[in-house]
């Protein structure tokens, strides 16, 4: 068994659970190949090259190359993963996941590690904001971006069980277990980790911890927020982010909030009419900079206390 | 020459004819496409569908045929009067090229149109598709050829030489390129925007056989094709072609790249490839 076990509350990145999660499927299923940018020792496919070499390949540091290479072996009957750092392999690599994988339907799951302001140090060349707003409107395309490492390892599964192009996002940085184990993961369904009824916070990805966080918090001042876990950005849960969005006050929590989870929030409440302030939490077409993850998230207003202030805020303006 | 080859080439060239004339057809009902690039290229494709390459247009996914990907999307009237001919789907499509609810897109679409390997048109993609599939073709131990078509211009795209640079490396000696060498572009002659020669020392120096052909004559075509697919290394064809190939007045126009015919042009044009060139 490649799947750890770890407990809730202890802090795992979600590339590891790629990573281990590829080479458990890599064991049961011979038409995986796995391709990567020279990056495998960050995105996790390491593992699976070290045990399958011959379904395995770097093809240098090259992600346009690399995307459509993974279209012809799709197109040939592989199942191909290929994997690059989100920001490279999403903005290298547009135009090819564009016309050779969406286009051309073919069966091409692609993994972007190291996505969201979490990446730190790195600065923004590396920490990739925009990926979820472009790849929600590439069509044909299905985009995950799981909170978790066990969540993860449940994406990763239905990238490879769902025919179709994937894009899934993973971080660097390790984020506290949410769910006890691989949770039953199905495309297009929302998953509330926390029940509630002043607020609702609605989240992804790293964020999904911060809201979990900000949640506790508002417990201890007896202010009571459901958290919605929304892994599945495309296909998107609208009925259960409608149902939240019925409380009145939410808030969405992600890195880039154009285009994002929080503009999928923004364009149901208008088009079903919702009485609902939205508050959205993330970068405004703004790069971040260099530092740890936790004094950007501070910085940049993402963190958890960001998320209280903005559930205080709209129960506020309520009354 | 052989007198079976003769007979071969006579064969090729009676279906290049037709080939050409549906082109122009096609283009000129739709009033939009490439027929130049289309027939700069025509007699390559020739070749490939109707002599060397094994394909079944009754089983376009027949997992033992030989792929073709035409990179240089643009010249999609070319890929369908190859495809429409060989049988993958009727003739009648051609009419409707371009036009609303119709499988044959401006550009080769992998879904719609039978026979189109992967969709093309934006410039670049053809041989890193192509390097995957070879590369299926080694793992599950199959002998089917890939056969790769770059326009010269399409050279300058960086993509091309990222997989340039990956097919001899990875040892896909069933991987062919033909560089359609008309030195014609978009807005001029390519030796003019950003000069791509050496193309020959260029592949070279990335680790591929080089031929040089006349992309017009099948004598030479043939042969060479018959070589690249028995040779144990990549190979790189390139063929000197001509932009509008057997219709004088379009011939070698840079202001004819991305224009159909005129109703009256194209009246003129099918008398001048009925006397034949």
């Amino acid at each position: 068994m490649a799947i750890a076990q770890y407990k809730i509350g202890e802090k795992v990145a979600t590339r590891d659970a790629y990573g281990d999660a590829l080479l458990e499927l890599g064991e049961r299923h011979t038409d995986i190949v796995c391709l990567d940018a020279d990056l495998a020792k960050s995105t996790k496919s390491i593992l699976f090259g070290k045990k399958f070499p011959d379904r395995f390949r770097y093809v240098g540091i090259s992600e346009a190359d690399m995307v459509s290479m993974a279209a012809g072996l799709a197109r040939c009957g592989k199942v191909p993963f290929a994997s690059s750092f989100a920001s490279f392999v999403v903005n290298r690599a547009l135009d090819q996941m564009r016309i050779s994988v969406a286009y051309s339907q073919t069966n091409v799951k692609i993994v972007g590690s190291h996505g969201g302001i979490v990446t730190g140090e790195d600065g923004p060349t590396g920490q990739e904001i925009m990926d979820i707003a472009i790849m929600k409107n590439m069509p044909n395309f299905n985009v995950l971006v799981p909170a978790d490492y066990y969540e993860t390892v449940a994406c990763t599964n239905a990238m490879y069980y769902n025919a179709g192009p994937f894009y899934m996002r993973t971080c660097r940085e390790k984020t506290p277990i949410l769910y006890e184990s691989v949770p039953d993961f199905k495309l297009g369904e929302a998953n509330v980790l926390q029940e509630g009824k002043d607020a609702a916070i609605i989240a992804c990805g790293s964020l999904v911890g911060q809201a979990m966080k900000a949640a506790s918090i508002l417990k201890s001042q007896n202010i009571s927020v459901s958290v919605l876990n929304c892994a599945s950005i495309k296909p998107f849960d609208s009925k259960s982010v409608e149902k939240e969005c019925s409380k009145g006050i939410v808030v969405s929590a992600e890195d880039g909030v154009i285009g994002g989870l929080g503009s999928s929030i923004a364009e149901i409440i208008a088009e079903k009419r919702i009485d609902c302030k939205l508050f959205r939490v993330g970068l405004n077409s703004t790069f971040a900079e260099s530092g740890k993850a936790p004094d950007l998230l501070a910085k940049y207003e993402m963190d958890a206390n960001a998320i209280v202030e903005r559930v205080k805020k709209g129960l506020g303006e309520k009354k | 020459m052989a007198k079976d080859q003769k007979q071969q080439i006579k064969k090729l060239e009676e279906i290049t004819y037709q080939l050409r004339k549906d082109i122009l057809e096609m283009t000129t009902i739709a009033g939009s496409g490439h027929p130049t690039t289309s027939f700069s290229c025509i007699d390559l494709m020739a070749a490939l569908y109707f002599s060397e390459m094994k394909h079944d247009p009754k089983r376009p996914e027949w997992e033992e045929r030989d792929r073709f990907i035409m990179s240089k999307g643009h010249g999609a009237p070319a890929l369908y009067a190859c495809l429409g001919n060989a049988g993958y789907f009727s003739k009648n499509e051609f009419k409707h090229l371009r036009q609303i609810n119709s499988m044959l897109q401006g550009h080769p679409d992998r879904v719609k149109t039978p026979g189109v390997e992967i969709s093309t048109g934006s410039l670049g993609m053809g041989l890193s598709v192509g390097n995957g599939m070879a590369f299926a073709a080694k793992m599950d131990k199959k002998d089917y050829h890939v056969y790769v078509l770059f326009g010269d211009g399409e050279l300058q795209e960086g993509q091309c030489w990222e997989a340039i640079m990956w097919t001899p490396f990875a040892r896909l000696d069933n991987v062919t390129v033909i560089v359609d060498r008309n030195n014609l572009q978009n807005d001029g002659w390519v030796d003019k925007t950003k000069d791509v020669s050496p193309i020959d020392k260029k592949f070279e120096a990335f680790g591929w056989k080089v031929i040089k052909i006349n992309g017009h004559k099948f004598s030479e075509i043939l042969p060479a094709l018959k070589k690249a697919r028995d040779d144990k290394k990549p190979t790189c064809i390139i063929a000197k072609t001509v932009k509008g190939k057997g219709v004088k007045f379009i011939e070698n126009d840079p202001d004819m790249h991305g224009k159909a015919l005129t109703q009256e042009q194209y009246e003129k044009a099918l008398k001048i490839l009925r006397k034949g060139f």
